[in-house]
């Protein structure tokens, strides 16, 4: 079985712009990011977060937290998995309680990685209201989970997957849909 | 793939990528240690039988906790495996209790090669919790789990153990796992407890008699309890022991002024270590707990955790991935 | 009658090495000769095998009376016989232990009813091997002991030592020792060293065999009377044997195949590696051989010591003590020793068989006249050995799935084969 890309869907200038216009957005969206906090899903939900909030704070009038999850131990899916995926850290080093939170992803797609996320941040306290952002909403929805903030949205089939490749981890910069064949 | 280790029998035979495999995958359960909300669903519907044939209250509460941590269940068998009680095959009880289908089994038993005898027997991954005089794997990867956070590295330390070596399993499993990462290991007690035997052990380990000259340098020193139910010859005489070996404050400072002071617990302050020492700065033993918890979560969450190696894959899950 | 052909002649008591013809007529040797016809006579073709006098075990455990689970006289003998042995010395711990004549009876009854190799039986020296009074060993010897000893422990003091071996001296029977001194064994289970250490098994030191040796010898020079080391298995004792020979002291040792060949090293948690003397370093094995070569050592002894599965299916602490040996002494011999040229084909023949029988005060050769005891064996066949195929009760043996290279064929005894591969 091989992997072949089929579009592109995403340039690196394109990706930058969306960040920039989804940064806009949460400012407003959210009445200035008063007392918001931004948690990014690894792996790829991590660099993002860390952009967006860049590009919130780059005009010194707000300010927001920042910090980094990891789903491993949450995932639903692990009995059907052989050997146990490795283990990251989850970096949140602020009160979840009481906190407005929004949840930074690469990919929505079934929504499970979402639930398993929420189940983490609850296991650190009450947080007052979470919101979800993410640069690519696939479909396939097998949860109700909704993002509050979408960069692109696009129609895909069971077989293809949407990669994002960001340069902190890929070295490359660009959002593809590749397929599986053979 | 590292983290596929079946049982976890013993440090000797771990390669030193798999020991930093198993200190690296505790952080994040060191980490967890501090939410408020201290329960996962990870191992979920998973059950872990501790079968302790030895006293123990210290070790089977950290697994016990860890076990259940991860949202897994756990079995309690406590037998008291004195000579009394006759007729009491280890084979027979294991084989009952994985009769009850439990998807792993922390086992501690007074008789060296014990959990390796259990491993050769069952289906299921079995974790070594100490036995005999052999092998106590899971202390010294806690111990060097606390070492690593403290010092930031195990290479080239000089580590110093102290009291009853013959005996102990938490030495020899210490011994194994920081020879690998070019510590330099000195052994220090009384001559009955330190024969010569013990050098052959691992590459660089000397044995020095006195007290003073074994604390020169050290950066690290593990003092051991003074085991007396394990004894089978004439006990050292208690005062002698504490006049010669006892780490006491002015002792500590013939060490280096950042060693560390370690114990696998439980203390008996004013034997083998004075008070002074056991709540000092330098001492180590309550981060020793907390570490002991993360580990084993780690160790239960790769060994027990997943489908077993020869399970049938069931259709793959949709995943937006390509691994 | 059966006649032996063309085997070749190997025996130590005549110096014989020579391709000859044995004729055995009843129970005894009635012809040794180049091509010798007889009509009549049963033909065994021996083309191509080594023809012996009648191998002797001076130690081993037959179980009967009382352990029958783990194996008894009838299933012990077959197997002794498969490894080419035509007469065995049991050991008394048996239960109850052998100390009355009676016992001593009852077990040459059963021999004669169920065994199919000679057995001749060793008494206790002292009641119920306790150590205390001395059992009725004139009385054991009337019934057919051939030797005596507290096997399983040693005597238990110099004293005891030194009566028995004055009183036996007397009634021309050898004074047998497991030599151990019980405050340094105390609960070991394996020889104490770096393996032991590694392993946290308690160990028991060289020395624990040797003072014990040392002390025997010291009596038997102040008894003035015959002394035999049971399994010697280190090199201190091999001195103290070599000493004694020196002064003329009447002093024999055997050595059994199992540490002329494993060490301490083998041992990690498997009971069928735990045996009493346990397994010693490679320096006290690699002593043994040289005193197999130089004469110091007279026999080779198995210490046959069958434990049914379940009892050695524990924790290596709590298992028994011995392992099997019959059907695997001779291959390790000739594989470990003569194939490596350690030692000659005559030599390793005399270990068998004169050095037994002169152990015990008796005669082995092939004669006319003698016994019809006769052991014939491949120097080279290939063969691995598999413990499910063997007659005995037990499977207690680290050789199991071993390849070897030589190997017994057949054994005859009072004229009757006994054992035919």
């Amino acid at each position: 079985m091989r992997i072949v890309e089929k579009r592109q869907l995403l340039s690196a200038e394109q990706i930058d712009r969306t960040l920039k216009r989804l940064a806009h957005e949460i400012v407003e969206k959210t009445g200035g990011a008063e007392g918001l906090a931004l948690i990014g899903v690894r792996r790829r939900g991590v660099p993002l977060s860390q952009r967006l909030a860049n590009y919130i704070q780059a005009d010194g009038k707000h300010h927001v937290g920042l910090g980094t999850l990891d789903i491993t131990l949450y995932r639903d899916d692990l009995s059907t998995v052989g050997a146990q995926p490795i283990v990251h850290s989850t970096d949140i080093d602020f009160e979840v309680d009481g906190r407005d939170l929004l949840i930074v992803d690469d990919v929505l797609y079934t929504g499970r990685t979402i639930r398993a996320a929420m189940n983490g941040l609850f296991d650190l306290g009450r947080p007052r209201r979470v919101q979800l952002c993410v640069l690519i909403d696939r479909g396939h929805r097998e949860l109700p989970i909704e993002a509050s903030f979408v960069g692109r949205t696009v129609e895909t089939t069971d077989t293809e997957i949407v990669e994002v490749r960001l340069r902190e981890i890929d070295n490359e910069e660009r959002v593809v849909i590749v397929d599986r064949v053979g | 793939m590292l983290q596929r280790l079946q049982h976890l029998l013993g440090i000797e035979p771990l390669t030193v990528e798999q020991v930093n495999f198993f200190l690296d995958q505790a952080k994040p359960f060191q980490e967890f240690q501090r939410h408020p909300l201290k329960k996962l669903a990870t191992l979920r519907g998973k059950t872990v039988a501790l079968a302790f044939f030895e006293p123990s209250t210290r070790t089977r509460i950290s697994f016990a906790t860890a076990a259940s941590r991860l949202g897994a269940d756990s079995m309690n068998l406590q037998a008291e495996s004195s000579s009394v009680k006759k007729g009491e095959s280890l084979i027979d009880t294991v084989r009952t209790l994985e009769a009850m289908r439990p998807d792993g089994i922390v086992i501690r038993h007074v008789a060296s090669g014990a959990a390796e005898f259990v491993a050769e027997r069952l289906e299921i991954p079995v974790l070594n919790a100490g036995d005999g005089s052999h092998e106590h794997p899971t202390q010294a990867l806690l111990d060097a789990l606390t070492i690593r956070d403290r010092k930031g590295t195990l290479e080239g330390l000089n580590i110093t153990i102290i009291g009853d070596l013959l005996h102990s399993r938490v030495a020899r499993s210490n011994i194994h796992l920081l020879t690998k990462f070019g510590t330099r290991v000195t052994l220090c007690g009384p001559p009955m407890w330190m024969p010569p035997i013990l050098e052959g052990l691992a590459p660089g380990i000397r044995r020095v008699p006195r007290i003073e000259d074994a604390l020169r340098d050290a950066d690290v020193l593990m003092v051991l309890r003074v085991q007396t139910e394990r004894l089978h010859e004439p006990a050292l005489s208690e005062a002698d022991y504490v006049l010669r070996y006892q780490l006491t404050p002015e002792r500590l400072r013939l060490a280096r002024p950042d060693a560390l002071v370690l114990h696998p617990g439980p203390m008996i302050r004013g034997l083998e270590i004075d008070p002074a020492v056991a709540d000092g700065a330098q001492s180590c033993v309550l981060e020793q707990v907390t570490n002991g918890l993360a580990i084993r979560m780690a160790l239960l969450y790769h060994l027990v955790g997943g489908a077993p190696a020869d399970a049938p894959h069931p259709a793959k899950e949709r995943s937006n991935a390509t691994d | 009658m059966l006649l032996i052909k063309n085997g070749r002649v190997l025996d130590p008591a005549t110096k014989t090495d020579a391709t000859l013809d044995v004729l055995l007529d009843g129970e005894r040797i009635v012809n040794l000769a180049a091509n010798i016809s007889a009509n009549g006579a049963e033909i065994l073709d021996a083309q191509g095998l080594v023809v012996a006098p009648g191998f002797i075990d001076l130690h081993c455990h037959l179980r009967e009376p009382g352990q029958e689970l783990s194996e008894t006289i009838e299933t012990g003998t077959k197997s002794a016989a498969r490894g080419g042995f035509t007469a065995v010395c049991c050991m008394p711990n048996t239960q109850p232990v052998n100390d009355t004549a009676s016992v001593t009876r009852g077990i040459v009854e059963r021999a004669k009813a169920t065994g199919c190799v000679r057995v001749w039986p060793i008494g206790a020296v002292s009641v119920g091997s306790k150590g205390e009074a001395l059992a009725e060993i004139a009385g054991m010897k009337e019934a057919g002991i051939v030797a005596v000893s507290d096997d399983g422990k040693p005597v238990a003091t110099a004293r005891l030592m030194r009566q028995a071996m004055e009183y036996c001296e007397s009634l021309g029977l050898p004074v047998i020792d497991h030599c151990e001194d019980p405050s340094l064994f105390a609960g070991g289970v394996m020889r104490e060293g770096q393996h032991s250490a590694r392993l946290g098994l308690k160990g028991i030191p060289a020395q624990s065999e040797s003072i014990c040796v040392g002390r025997d010898v010291e009596v038997a020079g102040l008894a003035n009377a015959r002394l035999h080391i049971a399994h010697m298995s280190t090199s201190g004792s091999l001195e103290y044997v070599r000493a004694a020979k020196k002064q003329g002291l009447r002093v024999t040792c055997e050595v059994t195949p199992h540490h002329f060949t494993l060490t301490d090293e083998d041992v990690r948690y498997d009971t069928r590696y735990k045996m009493n003397p346990p397994l010693a370093s490679r320096s006290d094995r690699d002593a043994l051989v040289e005193g197999l070569a130089d004469g110091s050592i007279d026999a080779i002894a198995t210490d046959h010591a069958p434990h049914h599965a379940a009892s050695k299916d524990v924790e290596f602490d709590r298992a028994p003590f011995g392992i099997t040996g019959f059907e695997t002494a001779l291959a390790l011999s000739l594989t470990e020793l003569v194939h490596t040229r350690k030692l000659s084909l005559m030599r390793l023949v005399e270990l068998f068989t004169t050095g037994p029988a002169r152990v015990l005060g008796i005669e082995r050769k092939i004669a006319i006249g003698q016994p019809a005891d006769i052991t014939i064996f491949s120097l080279d066949r290939a063969w691995t050995y598999k413990a499910t195929e063997s007659p005995s009760k037990s499977r207690n043996t680290p050789f199991d799935g071993r390849a070897f290279r030589g190997a017994p064929v057949a054994a005859i005894v009072a004229g009757q084969v006994v054992y035919r591969h």
